[in-house]
């Protein structure tokens, strides 16, 4: 019992990350936004962590600092895609480049080491929950529990708002909901900079994890988050599914590790459940309809 | 090209008013293949400001890129090894492009290539030295075709979206890679055995010695060789019009009688052959053996080729050149700049170019 719990928390844990940034590709992507960028935007809000945390000494600003990270550089993938409506895919993958490059050259410039930065105090467990046994550090973890609320209200706003409902319908049908008086550019831009936030605090999540920064230390996350928010069907609750799926198998790696089951093909899970899905052999998954075209009132 | 179309342009009297009818489109026509240069002319201005934010002087340091790249037989032939596979990925990614399809997975592509190109090659160590050298080349094609041949059937059959698919198996290549590694590395290692002599593709500094030192190596001719003959597939071949015209309107193309799934998934293998060729300028070409890593974003680089060489064979061809250059030149500033400072200059150049793209079209619809 013990084990199997502390299997969850492991599972949970690793999936918040994932589920940050599923969720917030979700807001884009439903708003008609392909964000291929959510990688890029993780690692500079990991970044703004660290260096918020590092200059103020508290855990907290260095979160606010993740969070404009965050939002900033989604502010650039909406200024390319949404108000000069270039290829939403290949800025994306601009953005991831550019955050790569970016973080290493802010650590050489800032920390003066290519590969780290100096430790910086992480985010501290809630002092009563973390007592509870097995699971403490999942009740006690604040992030977890944002992250938990977050879920909840997002799935509100996105399919019980009416925020959500416009956002929504712009991702369906742009010209459509144009022809209502809804901004097609200002509801798009407010997707795109809500993924920011949201991959701005997974980032927050992982450095403060381990309390410091390191090249390249997303490794692929957002694009597992991507996977999860097709999975999930474009639906917060659907890419917390595939978050705490993606994440049980990730925990299930590190517990069989020295069992002789070759682990690169565990951790070809979530790629491989992703193909199946979007082949509709999992559901079909469908995407918004009008995800991946530039609105172009003049073309109509 | 831009010139008389420019010069042309100013309208006086009722005698010039045909020219200027005339000079319209072309200055338009102009102003859209302006556009990459235009990126890469901003994007170096951007990264001025990131140098002397780093407090050095922005023209010394693209002056020490330079002449680092065309200064020195040596830093020449660096810039010619890694600009070689990026001809391969930029040709790949803009036959895929050429087709309306993204191919996102030039990376495992190019990685798998690499990886059976030297399999193949410790394979057939005791076979006479010029099939060793076409048993590898073939397997490097065959099984970045077979990989993006994936993707290919995907969309063709379930309607699945190519780029998230390209992008997962580039991740599932690396596993895979891993996994096979258990088998095929050197005990100890994460890399496979030294390939067989006759599978060495040899050094450019063999003929030019003004290269000596530099891993350059003939891989850059296949790549050009690839290069005419892409040119002649896609507008000379009736593939190439197959997959020109459903990339540039699938249903006129399905209406006349060209099958779209088809053509997709032959333009994708094709591409993945491509770029699965790209491997073995590093494999067969330099370090003679596989090894885990090697492609270090090659792949993804071929996407920024393919842009700024306007999906253009001998555009692609220029483009890889000054991406490779920027690459080599990134190791020589790395003591006075993060050599970090060439992936943003990169990122900048996709950034600004797909920006650009945008708003010169925008400006020669109206011209038109």
């Amino acid at each position: 019992m013990m084990e199997l719990l502390l299997f969850v928390a492991a599972a949970v844990r690793i999936s918040v990350p994932y589920t940050l940034g599923a969720v917030g590709a979700g807001f884009s992507e439903r708003g008609g936004v392909v964000n291929i960028g959510i990688e890029g935007m993780m690692l500079n809000g990991a970044l703004g962590y660290v260096l918020g945390a590092w200059y103020s000494g508290h855990a907290t600003l260095g979160l606010l600092a993740a969070v404009v990270a965050g939002v900033v550089t989604a502010a650039l993938h909406a200024l390319v895609t949404v108000r000069f409506r270039a290829d939403q895919i290949t800025s994306g993958l601009g953005i991831n480049l550019l955050a790569a490059g970016l973080t290493k050259y802010v650590l050489v410039e800032v920390f003066h080491s290519s590969s780290n930065s100096p430790r910086v105090p992480g985010l501290e467990l809630l002092p009563g929950l973390a007592a509870v046994p097995a699971v403490g550090t999942v009740l006690g973890a604040p992030l977890v529990l944002l992250t938990a609320l977050l879920v909840i209200g997002v799935q509100w706003l996105m399919f019980r708002s009416v925020f959500g409902l416009r956002l929504r319908s712009i991702g369906e049908r742009p010209e459509a909901a144009a022809t209502l008086g809804l901004s097609v550019t200002a509801y798009r831009t407010a997707g795109v900079l809500i993924s920011g936030a949201l991959a701005g605090l997974a980032g927050a999540w992982l450095a403060s994890e381990q309390h410091s920064f390191t090249d390249g230390m997303t490794g692929g996350r957002g694009y597992i988050a991507l996977a999860a928010m097709i999975v999930g069907k474009w639906s917060p609750a659907g890419a917390v599914a595939a978050c705490l799926l993606f994440g049980a198998s990730e925990a299930l790696q590190i517990t069989l590790q020295g069992v002789a089951f070759p682990n690169e093909l565990l951790q070809m899970l979530p790629y491989l459940v992703t193909m199946l899905a979007l082949a509709g052999w999992i559901g079909r998954s469908v995407p918004p309809r009008a995800v991946g075209v530039p609105y172009d009132p003049e073309l109509g | 090209m831009t010139g008389p179309a420019a010069t042309a342009a100013p309208a006086g009297g009722p005698a010039a008013a045909p020219r200027a009818v005339t000079a319209r489109p072309r200055l338009a026509a102009a102003l859209e293949l302006a556009a990459p240069l235009a990126a890469v002319a901003l994007a170096l201005l951007a990264g001025a400001v990131l140098i002397a934010l780093a407090g050095e002087d922005p023209l010394a340091i693209y002056g020490s890129i330079l002449h680092a790249c065309l200064g020195t037989g040596y830093g020449f032939g660096q810039m010619l090894f890694k600009a070689t596979p990026l001809v391969f990925t930029g040709l790949a990614v803009a036959v895929g492009f050429r087709a309306g399809l993204f191919n996102i997975g030039a990376e495992g592509q190019l990685y798998l290539g690499g990886f059976a190109a030297a399999l193949a090659a410790v394979a057939l160590a005791g076979a006479p030295g010029p099939v060793q050298l076409v048993g590898a080349l073939l397997a490097a094609a065959a099984a970045g075709a077979a990989w993006a041949t994936i993707p290919g059937v995907l969309k063709a059959r379930f309607g699945a979206h190519e780029v998230i698919n390209t992008i997962m198996l580039n991740f599932i290549a690396m596993q895979l890679v891993a996994f096979l590694g258990r088998y095929a590395y050197q005990p100890g290692t994460v890399r496979t055995a030294t390939i067989p002599a006759g599978a060495v593709i040899p050094r450019l500094d063999v003929w030019f010695p003004a290269l000596h030192g530099s891993p350059a190596n003939l891989s850059l001719l296949l790549g050009l060789g690839l290069a005419l003959a892409t040119a002649w597939l896609l507008f000379g071949s009736r593939l190439g019009y197959a997959i020109r015209a459903v990339g540039l309107n699938p249903a006129a193309a399905e209406y006349g009688g060209i099958a779209i799934g088809s053509t997709h998934t032959a333009a994708l293998a094709l591409s993945g052959a491509l770029a699965g060729l790209g491997g073995v300028n590093f494999v067969l070409g330099y370090k003679q053996f596989f090894e885990q890593g090697f492609s270090a974003g090659a792949g993804f680089l071929g996407i920024a080729v393919a842009l700024i060489g306007r999906n253009q064979p001998l555009g692609v061809i220029v483009a890889a050149l000054f991406f490779g250059g920027l690459s080599y030149g990134g190791l020589v500033i790395n003591d006075r700049v993060p050599r970090e400072l060439v992936e943003m200059l990169t990122a900048l150049v996709i950034l600004f170019a797909i920006t650009l793209q945008q708003v010169m079209t925008r400006a020669a619809r109206k011209l038109r």
